[in-house]
């Protein structure tokens, strides 16, 4: 099975069912899989091929998840890219992967100006929203008064045609609305196995560069059903997704959901609570996956004014709920079931906790998933029993192929396992079990903080800060915080004779790092605190 | 500042300076953290243009509440109230005038 027959077999099923519902707009499996088949057929024809890596940089909409599906037609490899990435980080990525293709927001024009040049490996690009059709407008007009104004032969044209061969792809961009008027809707020939690569997703890593995990078409196939058996999805069931299709908590709600053949409400964002819970209480949504928080956020709000008696279940990964979170969840939800996870990137998901167990273990996130294993071992990589904390070791056919290009990564996460030839994932998070087998999270090895439940590297933040000018020495922590579960927090030292402010600094990271990035907190010191090899000690500091 | 000098400067605010301006201003200083005020048009959508991110938008809403006086429910707290310039100056019109 590939992950593009989530869709088609529920196009194939059920043509006519509701599949998406994104701002007011409705659109059925076979809508869904008729526009991915003419994105597809329009990513060949820009001569996207087996294996290319495809980006997508777009918030949450029909276009996002029309161009999962398409380029997995295309028998390429998607990567979403979360919207606010900036220009650098953005170049970083595309180039990082080789992406022949982007597909994007017609108003980010001007920066695929500097990615013509930044990028030499992108080919294709499609724009989307209602500006891609005026920016084909006017290319067309460019190009038609330039050849009133040059008529062959003229060196000064070819001159401009030889430019126009290396902006190929700003002088060619297809618009998202026009080329689904003009390809045919048929399925492109498959080439595919489920070994191929369906999708890289980009993590934060201790190094501060981020990291493409490779998905094989199986891995997710693995993860997207285990989890559905879990919390025993059926095709009535309609979730509700706040989450960026770039983390890949929010990427598998749209997944699992095409599988099993429900019907999925996508939304941008948690930014406004109170309009995600009127539309849930208007479709009628039966699931609720979120991050502490969005929880956070919920509970202080009067919820009675809502009718959400569909809710059948509520999950939460990503970080831990205080158990006071959770006790109030069950008070104001106790018609839905609590589903408390546990997951990384590097394989999608470990574990959950079988929600009739949340009372009597709460600080606990269960037992492994559904064909999957789980064990926990000391430094030397010798299993330890109960009450013992280790690293935890991942087994299944979820843990992912590694890390894009960065061989070195990928053998320290990804070790050999039991069987010959096996690789068995070293989450590098430090955990316990009970004398039943159940699972509690002690600590992560590094320093990676999790901020609204994705992961931040301090590193990253940290070469942020040091590009500004003045800034001579800087450590980020993370600190704890009731909403976000971390805040970030900035320790700058400035240069004697500076006088860069808290502002500037905040400034300066807005430019270059994603929202969630951004330091809540910054302090100015005059020094920072140093162990005996002149390393910042940051458990000082926190 | 006390409770009753911070209500009179609210209603003086509120009063003399008209919305937009105060809004710009706010949104340059605490999520821009500009120098050059507030760039975009005042149709311009917060979270499209990144200006304000998805916990920035409750920020947005004390802002709205202490500044101008008004008490801001749950259920107002939607796009079309708080996603541009003119949507929340509009919105905090409505308010004052009720």
């Amino acid at each position: 099975m590939l992950v593009q027959d989530f869709l088609q077999d529920s196009a194939a099923r059920t043509p006519d069912k509701v599949a998406l519902i994104f701002q007011g707009r409705r659109l059925t499996y076979q809508e869904v899989d008729a526009q991915a088949n003419r994105l597809a057929q329009a990513l060949l024809d820009q001569g996207v091929q087996r294996g290319d890596r495809v980006a997508i940089y777009l918030p949450n909409s029909v276009e996002a998840v029309v161009a999962i599906f398409a380029v997995l037609k295309a028998g390429a490899v998607f990567s979403v890219i979360n919207h606010t990435t900036k220009l650098d980080k953005l170049v970083y990525i595309l180039n990082d992967c080789q992406a022949t293709g982007l597909i994007t927001q017609a108003r980010r024009l001007r920066m695929l100006e500097e990615l013509q040049d930044r990028v030499p490996s992108l080919k294709s690009v499609v724009l989307c929203g209602q500006e891609a059709g005026k920016a084909m407008e006017d290319r067309m007009r460019h190009s038609e008064e330039r050849s009133r104004a040059c008529p062959e032969p003229c060196p000064e044209r070819s001159r401009r045609d030889s430019r126009r061969k290396e902006s190929r792809f700003l002088n060619e961009f297809l618009a998202f609305e026009a080329l689904q008027q003009t390809y045919p809707d048929q399925l492109p020939p498959q080439n595919c196995i489920d070994v191929d690569l369906a999708c890289l997703i980009y993590t934060s890593g201790t190094t501060g560069e981020p990291k493409g995990v490779m998905s094989a078409h199986y891995n997710v196939v693995a993860a997207a059903s285990s989890i559905i058996q879990y919390l025993e999805n059926v095709p009535e069931d309609i979730v509700i997704n706040v989450l960026p299709l770039s983390f890949d908590y929010g990427l598998y709600q749209l997944l699992m959901t095409f599988k099993f053949g429900g019907t999925l409400v996508l939304e941008k964002s948690f930014a406004y609570p109170a309009a995600v819970l009127k539309l849930m209480e208007k479709e009628q949504v039966t699931g609720f996956p979120g991050v502490p928080t969005i929880f956070a956020i919920l509970l202080q709000m009067d919820l009675s004014k809502y009718d959400l008696s569909n809710l059948r279940y509520i999950t939460n990964t990503a970080a831990a709920l205080p158990p006071s979170h959770i006790l109030q969840l069950r008070l104001k939800f106790p018609w839905a079931t609590l589903y408390s996870m546990y997951g990384l990137t590097e394989c999608k998901r470990v574990s959950y906790l079988p929600p009739e167990e949340l009372y009597r273990r709460p600080g606990s996130v269960g037992i492994a998933i559904p064909n999957t294993e789980v064990w926990i071992v000391d430094e030397d990589g010798n299993r330890v029993g109960p009450g013992v904390v280790g690293e935890l070791v991942v087994r299944g056919s979820h843990v992912m192929r590694g890390y894009w290009e960065k061989p070195e990564e990928t053998v320290q996460r990804y070790r050999p396992g039991p069987i010959p030839g096996e690789r068995v994932l070293y989450t590098g998070d430090l955990f316990k079990v009970d004398e039943e087998g159940f699972l509690y999270f002690v600590a992560r090895k590094d320093d990676i903080i999790k901020s609204r439940g994705e992961k931040v590297s301090p590193k990253e933040v940290e070469n942020v800060l040091y590009s500004l000018d003045g800034v001579v020495e800087a450590a980020v922590v993370g600190v704890s915080d009731e909403i976000l579960s971390e805040a970030i927090k900035a320790f700058i030292v400035r240069r004697d004779d500076n006088t860069l402010t808290e502002r500037d600094v905040l400034r300066h990271c807005t430019q270059h790092l994603e929202d969630l990035m951004v330091p809540k907190y910054v302090e100015f010191r005059s020094e920072l605190p140093k162990t005996t090899s002149g390393k910042i000690k940051k458990t000082d500091l926190r | 500042m006390s409770q009753a000098s911070n209500l009179k400067s609210q209603i003086s605010n509120a009063v003399e300076m008209p919305i937009e301006p105060q809004i710009r201003q706010y949104l340059a200083t605490n999520f821009l953290f500009s120098d050059n005020g507030f760039e975009l048009d005042d149709e311009a959508s917060f979270l499209e243009e990144g200006v304000v991110d998805s916990t920035g938008v409750l920020e947005l809403v004390m802002f709205a509440e202490e500044t101008f006086g008004i008490t801001v429910q749950d259920e107002e707290i939607v796009p079309q109230n708080f996603d541009s310039v003119s949507q929340l100056a509009a919105y905090v019109r409505r308010k004052l005038s009720s």
